[in-house]
């Protein structure tokens, strides 16, 4: 593929998310950024609350797993599990922030839900103990569940969402349903009062599964552990019709006009194709999607110099330039070899300008351009896994961030991923 | 070399690709290795352009020299009917089981012990022997969870034991650390020369090490070649040496040269940003006291002849003529 051909034809296929409307509009409440591990989530959803606030709106971010430093900048590396304002905001509006603890979610919502002995029954369950800090889909399940919390006080116009870095993109739709499931499913009842359960259902199918179930489980994870599960179940007795009407109702809090679902993902293959599925996943479940957030896009002010152009001019100076060391004369004045002087130990270091360790001009503008070729090649690479996401997706809004050379962590960082995400179009120095 | 290769990393630093390399590095000179996947993505599937794994081992590569990588993506909720099957004669009661949801139970929400059949089922293929009493796989390669949550994962033992103090699943997970916490495993991670992944990295480490889990090498994924360094940098952008480089690039065939300075030197000043960054996170990561390999970034991305050439680095770093050097065992 031609990159300097498709590039911009691509582009216009594929409509700009304009993020400054979302982050304005008041009837937008919820903004939930999710997308596959590695691709800037976290930094897209403090860049979106930073800009939010700043365009005077009162917002939260609900970061999961922020990079410390990042997390030092926003005042946030305490782990308590609130919202702490973010100093240094420009403007009327504010921020908040906060990372989630999980364990402490699910500890307070077992507070909140039972009396103090029973709580304490529940707490010091060692199955408890592992379900709250271990079980894959807890963090999903806790990350919603805090969402659900904040948007219940009611104090904020505006909440940001960061995901869990899932194993798969999806579970972080399908971790709560399972845990809600699972929390007052059959299997649990079964396991709480086989003998009701049994005879109510009238099944002698259920009996003998009950009993061979629980027989087996018994001889397969110890009898113990099926007696802390039993006993962790009893006290949980009284919460779980909670856990599945909140879990629907955080459900429905998705699919709800007031929310705005942004996939990020980076320019590469498996970003993509998880974004790709994300986007059908999203549509399947009614689940309103507002845009692609594309980080980390390479763009170049050179682009009209193609790669393959750029390495054969390259090669024409390191000709010249061998050519000339063999004749025992210097290179030109950058024009290869056209100015023969005497040989110097540094054959081309006679311009005006240089210092002496400096490199002669025909190596480093070989150099600059083996630079531009290889940033060429990234920049055709990331073109062709774009396409192919718009040919999938050609309604789905793009807005681009061009690549940073180094982390942000800071609030002037935010900023700046805020406004180029804003500009939502080329990377900053594209044509 | 240990005969269980682990390897984790940060999402996104490409641990899939590199587990796969190290499968088709080690399968030389009729080597057998098996690749196998724990996270159920299909992620191996994709890398090999082939149709979705099913849980069954299948000759997925041939390696240079007649070795040969094959697959399994490990599907915890078959391993553990496969299980119960062999352990209670379970038949048709293990669809009932299913079907009530105890499967689904012990398979995603009784911690740990996913983690078990899944190690499990790896340590298994690392110690099954043909009939001639030589080893099925010279070598197992694992496509592990990721930095976060490898040492949760590997540490089974911990999770389980509190849990499960008795019972065949305690047994397994017994035997299970016997083989992890061995010279017989190294894990690896899987870096980018960037800051997050390379704290990722380092906090991955001391938890390995606190738990008494073997380390293996860092291995370094995706790194960039430096074509220019800081110095040519800012001898570049003197004011005197723009003219110069203009000539040179119209002396080279390049056309409007004059406008193609500008930018030229806007990526060199970005590149140059990007090596001093790089240099500190190569620091931070010999820090850490480890082994470290290094593999290029692949222009083209990883196809299938990426992967075959990453493999060739692999070896050229000396990956499979390590059978005796034990470089891997602490």
């Amino acid at each position: 593929m031609t990159s300097s051909m498709t590039h911009g034809s691509a582009l216009q296929e594929a409509p700009l998310l304009d993020i400054d409307p979302l982050l304005d509009d008041p009837g937008i409440r919820i903004i939930v950024c999710c997308g596959a591990g590695g691709v800037g989530k976290t930094t897209t959803a403090a860049a979106l609350g930073v800009r939010a606030a700043e365009r005077g709106r009162r917002a939260v971010v609900l970061t999961i797993d922020p990079a410390r430093r990042l997390a030092q900048s926003m005042g946030i590396d305490l782990l308590d599990n609130t919202p702490r304002r973010v100093d240094g905001i420009d403007g009327d509006g504010e921020l908040h922030a906060m990372m989630l603890d999980m364990k402490r979610t699910f500890d307070e919502i077992v507070e909140a839900h039972a009396d103090p002995s029973r709580a304490r029954a529940i707490l010091e369950n060692p199955f408890y103990q592992s379900l709250s800090a271990g079980f894959a889909g807890t963090q999903e399940y806790m990350a919603m569940e805090k969402l659900g919390q904040l948007r219940a006080r009611d104090e904020w116009d505006l909440i940001v969402v960061d995901t869990p870095p899932s194993r798969s993109a999806l579970d972080f739709l399908d971790a709560p349903k399972r845990l809600g499931s699972f929390l007052d499913g059959k299997f649990i009842r079964l396991l709480m009062a086989p003998a009701k359960m049994g005879g109510r259902a009238g099944m002698k199918f259920l009996n003998v599964g009950m009993s061979m179930m629980t027989g087996t489980l018994g001889k397969l994870l110890g009898g113990q552990l099926l007696r802390d599960v039993q006993t962790f179940v009893a006290a949980m007795d009284t919460m779980f019709g909670g856990f599945r009407t909140r879990a629907d109702a955080t459900y429905r809090l998705l699919q709800a006009p007031g929310t705005a679902f942004l996939v990020v993902a980076a320019p590469e293959r498996d970003a993509l194709r998880e974004a790709a599925y994300f986007v059908e996943r999203l549509a399947a479940e009614e689940m309103p999607l507002a845009g692609l957030v594309l980080n980390r896009v390479h763009g170049s002010g050179a682009a009209r110099l193609s790669a393959e152009r750029a390495l054969a001019a390259a090669e024409n100076l390191d000709e010249g330039r061998i050519v000339d060391q063999e004749a025992g004369k210097a290179a030109g004045r950058g024009s290869t070899g056209s100015s023969p002087t005497p040989s110097a130990v540094e054959p081309d270091s006679e311009s005006e300008s240089h210092q002496p360790s400096a490199p002669p001009t025909s190596q480093l503008t070989a150099g600059l351009l083996r630079l531009h070729a290889e940033r060429m090649q990234v920049l055709s690479r990331e073109q062709r896994t774009r396409d192919r996401f718009t040919a999938l997706h050609p309604e789905v809004a793009v807005a681009e961030v061009a690549a940073l050379p180094g982390d942000v962590h800071d609030l002037a960082g935010l900023r700046a991923i805020g406004d180029k995400l804003a500009s939502g179009g080329l990377p900053a120095g594209a044509e | 070399m240990s005969r269980l290769q682990v390897v984790s990393g940060k999402g996104g630093t490409g641990k899939t690709t590199v587990a796969a390399a190290l499968a088709l590095a080690l399968a030389t000179e009729g080597k057998r290795t098996l690749l196998v996947e724990v996270e159920g993505r299909q992620g191996i599937a994709q890398l090999f352009e082939t149709e979705a794994l099913p849980y069954e081992e299948r000759k997925i590569a041939v390696a240079p020299s007649g070795g040969e990588v094959h697959a399994l993506a490990i599907d915890a909720e078959r391993a553990l009917l496969d299980y119960l099957q062999m352990f209670y004669k379970l038949g048709s009661a293990g669809r009932a089981l299913k079907k009530l949801g105890a499967i689904d139970f012990a398979t995603t929400i009784a911690p740990g012990v996913r983690d078990v059949l899944l190690t499990g089922k790896a340590c298994e293929a690392v110690r099954r022997r043909d009939k001639q009493g030589r080893y099925a796989y010279d070598y197992v390669v694992m496509d592990a969870p990721p930095t976060g949550r490898i040492t949760r994962f590997l540490n089974v033992n911990d999770e389980v034991a509190g849990l499960a103090k008795i019972g065949p699943i305690h047994n397994q997970a017994q035997a299970v650390m016997r083989v992890l916490k061995s010279a017989e495993t190294a894990v690896h991670l899987v870096t980018l020369l960037e800051e997050m992944p390379v704290q990722e990295t380092a906090d991955g480490i001391a938890e390995l090490r606190a738990a008494d889990l073997p380390t293996g090498k860092v291995i370094v994924n995706m790194v960039r070649p430096h074509v220019l360094d800081e110095e040519a940098v800012r001898t570049a952008a003197a004011a005197g040496r723009r003219k110069d480089i203009a000539r040179a690039l119209t002396g080279a065939g390049v056309g409007g040269a004059a406008k193609l300075v500008g930018p030229l030197l806007e990526q060199a000043a970005e590149h140059a940003q990007r090596v001093e960054l790089e240099r500190e996170q190569r620091a931070a990561l010999e820090a850490l006291k480890l082994p470290a390999y290094e593999l290029p970034l692949l222009s083209e991305g990883v196809d299938l002849a990426g992967l075959y050439q990453l493999a060739t680095e692999l070896r050229k770093l000396g990956v499979n003529a390590g059978a005796d050097a034990g470089t891997d065992a602490q």
